[in-house]
């Protein structure tokens, strides 16, 4: 692009090159012009929640479209949720039923995806396939069985239950992303740490860091869904104590439901942690994303 | 020496192998292969009479009174039906926009589109929960917020989620507005890998933008349309939480919005009156990964063997 106003080109090209340039400007104003307007869709319905959930019940009805401002600030909302709800404990609860499964489907999808990449032993593409099988398939169709092996292992309204449940789910996605990725790292580099008498455990935890862009885009591909599972956490684990953010929402806000002020609440109170951690790792997550994408 | 230090570890037992693969390969195995096995092996069993019992086997006797008993019938028919129509509205609204919304991103500085992406992701990061409730105050009529901005519009106030004719589009709509921002990624990272030289010379040679999309980079994403329309296709086919959350798990009115997920649900737990049943919860299951299947295989045969794959 920048070449073009550098060059001077020949009067006949001349008429071309300004219609491509006034053109591309249009096109440019026009391209902004629906970003902004699809924008306004995808962000006005969260901002118009928690601007009111911070107002009190007369100006969330008088005045919806307005901030709030000193008269009309009220935290009435917040005081019925910290009251009456657990939030703090889902929240708890979403974090170590998510972290957990992340550290499991990394981790064990790390080490699959090394052994399927860096050894031949019979039966290698056979067991590659039998992971891949479950990439298509979702694990939901398999809830009335599921269930049952949860219960027969005492693992009903338990925080592993749904770890395990998550990371079985994930892993065939993770193994697939990942093996693709293992198998760049040039072979060089391992057998030198070979020769040097490093063992094979060894070699993988070498190997693990220069696949991060590839652990990110698993990362991604995990987190948010299972996160924001309201499936599992209803059937395998509503008990209050284990309860998570998406599953103590949904009750809350089921009970709550003529309370305005509670349920802008507890609704902001549920969202903004999230879309403050989203932001703050979109950097990360959309490089993860287009690096798993390209390769 | 190399080959020395090779056949030594060739003749030891692989333990390392075993330490590797075990664990993954025994959390999928029990949580997930053998749970969808079995599930398709429950759906040919009886409840059992009592609490505890053995089930009956009873072949294929579920499927046979899910196609034609007229208390179930009607209602897998119905589910499949408004599930096709959930499906066609992601397909035909949520991924023309996505393409739309990506096609501009790479036209705009890269600043911008960083910023813009990054908002327009937003909604897809929060929770069917989250989402259904948000929008169940938005179309109240009591709030009046989509009645003001419809009626900019001139649309007349309805009671959209209410009505058996409306329900299941807007609920639709609304799965669409959270989830336009996967696709719009995906295709963003395919046009993004499309070579610059290709599109300055066609620009060169005085195509028009509409040209060089349809005639060039439509052509080289179309590996990513197939994933994305097979990725819909299955995550439309195993949706609940969103109706769930809205309309309950009788998916009203009147069974308007109930999709394969709710009546699933249903059939398994039960409701009202009704108690569950749990084989034939595994038929109904049974049913979806029939469809899911068939979508799958049709992509693998027909979608992926027919385009061409272009080397960039």
């Amino acid at each position: 692009m920048t070449t073009i106003t550098y060059s001077t080109p020949e009067p006949a090209q001349q008429s071309i090159w300004h219609r491509y340039r006034v053109g591309s400007r249009l096109q440019s104003v026009g391209a902004h012009a629906i970003l902004l307007i699809y924008l306004m869709i995808a962000i006005f319905p969260v901002v118009l929640v928690i601007m009111n959930s911070f107002k009190s019940r007369q100006a969330i009805f008088r005045n919806p479209y307005a901030l709030p401002t000193p008269e009309t600030f009220s935290l009435a909302g917040f005081e019925t949720v910290f009251s009456r709800g657990n939030f703090p404990l889902y929240f708890v609860n979403s974090l170590i039923v998510t972290l957990g499964a992340m550290f499991l489907i990394i981790l064990c999808g790390a080490m699959v995806a090394f052994a399927l990449s860096e050894y031949s032993f019979r039966g290698n593409t056979l067991l590659g396939l039998y992971f891949a099988l479950g990439i298509m398939i979702p694990i939901r169709l398999g809830t009335v069985s599921l269930l049952r092996i949860i219960v027969s292992l005492g693992l009903i309204n338990t925080h592993l239950g749904l770890i395990l449940v998550y990371t079985a789910s994930g892993l065939p996605l993770a193994v697939f992303v990942l093996s693709n990725f293992m198998k760049q790292v040039p072979r060089d580099l391992k057998d030198a740490a070979r020769v040097d008498g490093a063992s094979e455990y060894r070699i993988f935890w070498m190997v693990l860091p220069l696949v991060r862009p590839a652990l990110g885009t698993v990362m991604v591909f995990n987190m948010i869904p299972i996160w924001n599972d309201l499936w599992f956490p209803l059937i395998l684990a509503p008990a209050e104590n284990v309860k998570t953010v998406t599953l103590g929402a949904q009750t809350f806000l089921g009970q709550f439901v003529n309370d305005w002020n509670a349920v802008l609440a507890s609704l902001t109170l549920a969202m903004v942690p999230i879309i403050i951690l989203y932001i703050l790792l979109s950097r990360q997550l959309i490089r993860g994303l287009t690096a798993g994408a390209i390769k | 020496m190399n080959s020395l230090a090779k056949s030594i570890s060739r003749k030891k037992f692989p333990t390392h192998l075993l330490v590797f693969l075990g664990p993954a390969f025994i959390i999928y195995t029990l949580f997930m292969v053998i749970p969808l096995v079995d599930s398709l092996r429950l759906s040919l069993y009886a409840p059992a009479e009592i609490r505890g019992g053995a089930e009956q086997f009873v072949g294929l006797a579920n499927y046979q009174r899910l196609l034609t008993d007229p208390n179930l019938s009607p209602r897998l028919f119905g589910a499949i039906g408004n599930n096709f129509l959930f499906f066609s509205i992601h397909m035909f609204v949520q991924n023309p926009i996505a393409l739309l919304l990506a096609t501009l991103l790479v036209t705009v500085a890269k600043r911008a589109s960083s910023v813009y992406r990054t908002l327009l992701f937003t909604p897809t990061v929060l929770s069917f929960v989250l989402v259904g409730f948000i929008w169940q105050i938005i179309l109240n009529p009591l709030w009046g917020i989509a009645d003001d901005v419809l009626g900019i519009f001139g649309i007349q106030s309805q009671p959209w989620l209410g009505l058996p004719g409306t329900a299941l589009p807007v609920l639709s709509l609304i799965s669409v507005w959270q989830f336009v921002g996967i696709p719009m990624m995906l295709f963003l990272v395919a046009l993004l890998g499309i070579p610059e030289e290709l599109l300055e010379a066609a620009r060169v040679d005085g195509a028009s933008a509409w040209r060089v999309f349809w005639g060039i980079k439509f052509p080289l994403i179309l590996p990513t349309v197939g994933i994305v329309s097979i990725l819909t296709f299955v995550g439309n086919f195993n949706a609940f939480d969103l109706v769930y959350t809205v309309q309950g798990s009788l998916a009203g009115p009147n069974f308007a919005t109930d999709l394969l997920g709710t009546f699933f649900y249903r059939t398994f737990f039960g409701f009202q009156l009704q108690p569950g049943n749990p084989t034939m919860g595994a038929a109904v299951a049974g049913v979806m990964f029939l469809i899911i299947l068939l979508g799958v295989v049709l992509y693998l045969a027909v979608w992926q063997r027919r385009i061409t794959q272009y080397e960039l």
